[in-house]
């Protein structure tokens, strides 16, 4: 299988995320002014600031033209995973619920973390067990997670919280523990934490990050845990 | 035309900027500061002003989280 990973001016993590996933299938970068996603069969929108994440974090990515592909794309059903300002981008598109908001200790923080798989049957985490515990790291300064309370019940009923953190590691204040979330029809997931830097145990001490990507080729070769 | 928005965060939505503020203030001498929130204004010339409420709409808030108030549209001011 073939990831494509998009490249804005101002991503950061691009090829960690480049090398996470050519651990698991082939992968190439794909240009945020360019609209062709190469034959890509799932899609990682990646770390960094975006467009300088001038105005609100993703508020501007969103309208480049690759994103208006990917947007197609994830109608489509295809697999479009969000880390980080990845993840603030696809709020910013909607395709995922809710969006994300200035740390509550109003400071950039980064540390290894703890998060809570709180949903294993879908495509971005069938490689997990249910209540797995994934050790990956976080660093960012609008990490918060919200959606109101109406929004939360149906996501909750949904499976659409498919991470959490861990007890005593949400330091941004997201409600309800979130980490991780997917759409209702669960092929888009988005999470802050950065699976793509927990791939070597050599760097980091921990693979964890690893499985994200595996459950997602699982999922794109037809492959069930 | 000249037209000026504002931009803040929703009430009830927590605004850690506003608390900062907010506790920073007694600290000079200032008492009686209650419910400071800081949000931010966009000044912009445009041609036409009913475009504004759908620039807000699309970009310039996020109205899951932000409330918007156009302030003001005035004639331009000569440079």
């Amino acid at each position: 299988m073939k990831f494509g990973v998009i490249q804005f001016p101002g991503s950061c993590d691009e090829l960690d995320a480049l090398n996470a996933a050519r651990r698991v299938g082939d992968a190439e970068l794909l240009w945020h002014g360019e609209r062709d996603l190469k034959g890509a069969d799932a899609i990682v929108v990646p770390g960094g600031f975006s467009y300088g994440d001038y105005l609100r974090a993703g508020a501007i990515a969103r309208f480049a033209p690759m994103m208006e592909t990917v947007i197609d794309f994830a109608g489509d059903g295809g697999l479009v995973l969000g880390i980080c300002n990845g993840f603030q981008v696809l709020c910013e598109a909607r395709l995922l619920p809710g969006a994300l908001l200035v740390n509550a200790n109003r400071r950039f923080t980064f540390r290894q973390l703890e998060l809570e798989v709180l949903n294993s049957g879908g495509v971005f985490t069938q490689g997990c067990a249910l209540g797995e515990r994934l050790s990956i790291p976080a660093k960012h300064s609008w990490g918060r997670y919200h959606a109101d309370g109406e929004t939360l019940a149906a996501m909750d009923r949904a499976g659409q919280i498919v991470l959490r953190y861990a007890d005593g590691e949400n330091f941004n204040g997201s409600v309800h523990d979130i980490a991780g979330v997917s759409n209702e029809r669960g092929n888009v997931l988005g999470l802050m934490p950065h699976p793509e830097h927990a791939v070597d145990e050599l760097i980091g001490g921990s693979s964890d990050g690893l499985k994200i990507f595996e459950s997602m080729r699982m999922t794109v070769e037809g492959v069930h845990a | 035309m000249r037209a000026r928005v504002l931009i803040r965060p929703k009430a009830g939505i927590l605004d850690p900027q506003g608390e900062a503020v907010e506790r920073a203030l007694p600290a000079l001498g200032f008492d009686g500061v209650t419910n400071v929130q800081v949000g931010r204004m966009v000044e912009l010339d445009i041609e036409d002003p009913w475009q504004l409420e759908s620039m807000c709409e699309r970009l310039l808030a996020n109205p899951l989280v932000e409330d918007y108030e156009i302030v003001s549209v005035e004639a331009a001011s000569k440079k």
